[in-house]
């Protein structure tokens, strides 16, 4: 088997990630969807840049005020600067919009994934537990926890890690349920591989996909569900500026200063829309079927 | 002592309607450096009897239920599924059904050849890589530090082949069993297949289960021919005595459907019926059904095997001391 005809070095050819993202150049709304992604962690990491005022600063001369130069969203009761608070908001949405989602990916994930692998009981008793997960309304978990922990970030967090996970796990187990009966499985295995390997390393990657559209799209209501909770008490607690809570502080001057309602309700819109765009154009950069050899 | 010895195998599986039988008292044996050719019509029980040797069957509700299997004296029914591991892929190689699907789509084919060898062999990753391009080009492959790294949808079938005959070779195994291996491929390719095929073994003086339904390749290639009819032997022995002289009726009708060049149209033989299904076995010979020398003995006993001359086992009253032609 020594023959010599490879003396030269073995290379791999140039990543594919620049042509990936070439592709993207026809999807419009891909591109939207990536600006805005890309804004937000931005605005999110430099928000204290970013800002021109302290998100707590209060300035009761000011209480009230219209958009205008120096407050370009206007100012709150307190006479804070809603701009800045928004700003600073966007971390929290970011914070708690990927990690819950995050948490979920891979509670979910793992226990479908085992699940669809081995059936038997193990699928039994995990379907059942999914399914009963699926059952529980997101706001009844999260005031739960803030009767057992008291409110914050960290508690609608967990109520939505703890609800999220089972929308994945069907969606993997469902996925490998299929694919375990695909050729190369069987092929793998002839070859000497484990469970472990044929599952974490065969039939992950060819699950992930659709769980990975469902999770940006995931991220999006994570957020709405974070300003709900936030609009009900249960979030953020000041003076942390949290969208929701902007706007639940906000309603009491509806017809006053309605600016301090519609500009974090705007951020948000703006956000989620963002996430759903995300979501299709991850679709077609992870599709390695879609690459051509050109 | 013989590469691989199937003795007496019955395999059976647990389906909704109970218990079936697919497999039912198969032997054979096979050398290392000899090809074995698997022949028979769908259903007959070729891949059972590749996935009882790999040691696949707990993975799909089955398992062997007598017999022994042994492979260079080691008995592979006797050892647990962590030594299989070792064994798979290692010693013994499955080179299955469809090439276009035994791939993984996420991974570049170079990368599963590494896998495989890097399951079994201790060697730095730029070794194996090396290791998989010349098995890779030994195999025929043009540009094989390309096609390294290329995914499975940007080949085409022919490739997919190679690289995963390439999967099976690339630990050295002792025995190399090919499901079917060129029934997806166009007849130029399986041509070079099947020379493929010839080279390997007698280079690494390997053994070689070729599993096909194509009994051209089986003449071309293989040294011993077992026949297989809905999970009984019915007939093996050397290629040349066995298609010269073709015992077993169902052996006989199989030969007779090979198309020749020139015949006239309309000529095209078929064996009438189909192959029952494992849950409907018939009783008796498990062939009378559509066997044109069917006798009453045929319905109500199941033939033994019997030695012929020439080294040919077949299964058939015809040959049996209870024949006789006033029947």
């Amino acid at each position: 088997m020594e023959n010599t005809t490879n003396q030269n070095q073995i290379i791999p050819p140039a990543n594919r990630w620049i042509r990936r993202l070439k592709k993207l150049k026809n999807n419009r709304a891909g591109v939207l969807g990536l600006i805005i992604i890309a804004g937000l962690i931005i605005t999110a990491l430099f928000a204290d840049y970013i800002a021109p005022y302290s998100y707590k600063a209060q300035d009761l001369s000011l209480m009230n005020i219209p958009p205008s130069m120096d407050h370009i969203m206007g100012t709150d009761e307190f006479g804070r600067d809603v701009f800045s608070r928004i700003i600073l908001g966007s971390r929290i949405s970011v914070y708690v919009g990927v990690v819950s989602v995050g948490l979920s990916v891979l509670i979910g994930s793992l226990l479908g994934a085992l699940a669809g692998y081995y059936e038997g009981w193990l699928d039994r008793v995990l379907s059942t537990v999914t399914d009963l997960t699926w059952s529980l309304p997101e706001i009844l978990v999260a005031l739960l926890l803030v009767a057992v922990v008291g409110a914050g970030v960290e508690c609608v967090i967990i109520a939505i890690a703890l609800t999220y996970w089972a929308q994945y796990a069907r969606l993997i187990r469902g996925q490998i349920l299929m694919l375990k009966n695909e050729i190369y499985v069987e092929a793998t295995r002839s070859l000497g591989a484990t469970d472990f390997t044929i599952l974490f390393k065969h039939l992950f990657p060819n699950a992930i996909a659709p769980v990975i559209v469902a999770a940006t799209i995931g991220i999006g209501q994570a957020i709405v569900l974070e300003a709900t909770l936030g609009f009900l008490g249960m979030g953020a607690q000041p003076p942390l500026p949290s969208w929701g809570a902007m706007m639940s502080n906000g309603t009491a001057y509806l017809f006053i200063s309605p600016w301090v309602i519609i500009f974090p309700g705007l951020a948000m819109m703006i956000t989620v829309f963002g996430f759903n765009l995300f979501g299709d154009v991850l679709v077609d950069i992870m599709d390695i079927r879609e690459d051509t050899l050109k | 002592m013989s590469l691989l010895v199937v003795d007496n195998v019955s395999v059976e599986f647990k389906t909704r309607d109970g218990i079936v039988e697919p497999l039912s008292g198969i032997s054979f044996k096979i050398d290392a450096g000899e090809i074995l050719g698997l022949v028979g019509e769908t259903g007959s029980g070729k891949s059972v009897t590749a996935q009882a040797i790999m040691g696949l069957l707990p993975f799909l509700n089955g398992r062997v239920s007598s017999g022994r299997i042994c492979f260079r004296d080691q008995d592979l029914l006797a050892i647990s599924e962590d030594q299989y591991q070792k064994i798979r892929g290692n010693h013994i190689s499955l080179i299955s059904q469809n090439p276009m699907t035994s791939l993984d789509p996420v991974y570049k084919v170079g990368d599963q050849i590494v896998e495989g060898l890097r399951q079994h062999v201790v060697i730095a990753r730029d070794d194996a890589v090396k290791r998989a391009v010349n098995v890779m080009t030994s195999l025929g492959i043009p540009n094989s530090e390309k096609v390294f790294f290329q995914y499975p949808h940007q080949l085409s079938g022919g490739l997919k082949q190679r690289i995963v005959i390439a999967m099976g070779l690339c630990a050295d195994p002792h025995l190399l069993i090919a499901d079917e291996p060129t029934t997806a491929l166009d007849v130029t390719v399986q041509a070079q297949i099947v020379e493929l095929f010839r080279k390997t073994v007698a280079q690494r003086n390997i053994g070689l289960i070729m599993i096909t339904h194509d009994l051209g390749v089986i003449s071309n290639l293989c040294d011993t021919v077992v026949v297989m009819y809905a999970g009984h032997v019915v007939e093996k022995g050397r290629v040349q005595e066995v298609f010269a002289n073709p015992m077993h009726p169902y052996t006989r009708a199989l030969l007779k459907c090979i198309p020749k060049f020139g015949m006239p149209e309309r000529s095209l033989k078929a064996i009438q019926g189909n192959v029952p299904s494992v849950s409907t076995f018939p009783g008796g010979c498990r062939y009378h059904l559509r066997c044109p020398d069917m006798k009453p003995i045929c319905m109500t006993e199941a033939p033994q095997t019997l030695q012929a001359g020439n080294g040919i086992e077949v299964q058939c009253h015809q040959f049996g001391p209870n024949w006789r032609e006033e029947l």
